[in-house]
């Protein structure tokens, strides 16, 4: 029931590591990591879900106001090593299709 | 009618508690015959429908509480999340969701409307009451063919 978050930067690509479940409770720390990244103009942030285990509307909120913040920012943002049923979460609400988001396993191309 | 067990918990309404409840729902339907795909459905409209509670029915206040009830039958298990605090307007909440559409500009996304989208999504039963306090009560079945095929909420299952 905790989330952990790493952080690993190489200059304008930025790759953070979740590990954990998302929900009202870890949510707010997601938030507090993952916007100021999006905010950094020219910036690639690669959100790397392998080791999420649980996530439910909390985290969908999250990644929308930071797929708001890369557009208002010149930012772009990957959703990557999703699980079958975190994935399952963006797929029934639509969000696959306007987000960058990689499954797991699958070798994404884009 | 059939014989049920019911288990009753109450919880602070506070969104640290919100996982606790995960795990008890998860002994219970796993104890129920429930598979693995099935189990972390009831996982998250669960937990929708008490993050729901925890957020809109106790702005500002400290000590709210939550109480999730459990009806276990033998080919259902149905969970009632109810709090006693302000009630939601329901036609606005229905209002505001529903799937995105491809075509949706970025700005007018919703932030927050997708837990009863999702909760209406993967349970095959769902009721609400908001005369006084909202009560959300959501049905899901052990064995699918329980369900009405003209139920829609099977057409989200994909």
């Amino acid at each position: 029931m905790e989330l952990s978050i790493d952080l690993v930067e190489k200059s304008n690509h930025l790759i953070i590591r979740l590990s954990g479940e998302i929900d009202a409770y870890t949510v707010p720390k997601l938030k507090e990591s993952l916007l100021p990244l999006t905010q950094k103009s020219g910036s690639v942030v690669e959100v790397d879900m392998e080791s999420v285990s649980y996530m439910d509307s909390t985290g969908l909120g999250v990644f929308i106001s930071a797929l708001k913040s890369t557009k208002e920012n010149d930012s772009h943002m990957k959703i990557m090593n999703l699980n079958d049923r975190v994935y399952r979460v963006f797929k029934i609400t639509g969000l696959d299709e306007i987000m960058d988001i990689g499954r797991s396993n699958k070798v994404e191309r884009k | 009618m059939s014989n049920f067990d019911f288990i009753e918990m109450k919880i602070p309404a506070k969104a640290e508690f919100v996982g606790v409840i995960r795990l008890s729902l998860s002994g219970i339907a796993n104890r129920m015959g429930f598979s693995y795909d099935d189990i972390e459905d009831l996982k998250i409209a669960v937990s929708e429908a008490i993050t729901n509670a925890v957020t809109h029915a106790y702005q500002g206040q400290e000590n709210g509480e939550i109480t999730i009830g459990f009806g276990v039958y033998e080919n259902r298990l149905e969970v009632m999340v109810a709090d006693n605090g302000e009630s939601f307007k329901l036609n606005e909440v229905k209002d505001e969701i529903g799937p995105f559409e491809e075509t949706e500009s970025v700005e007018s996304l919703r932030e927050g409307g997708f837990g009863l989208f999702l909760i209406e999504a993967l349970m095959d039963k769902v009721q609400i009451n908001n005369n006084q306090g909202v009560i959300v009560w959501m049905t899901k079945y052990v064995n699918e063919v329980e369900v009405d095929l003209d139920d829609d909420q099977i057409s989200s299952r994909s």
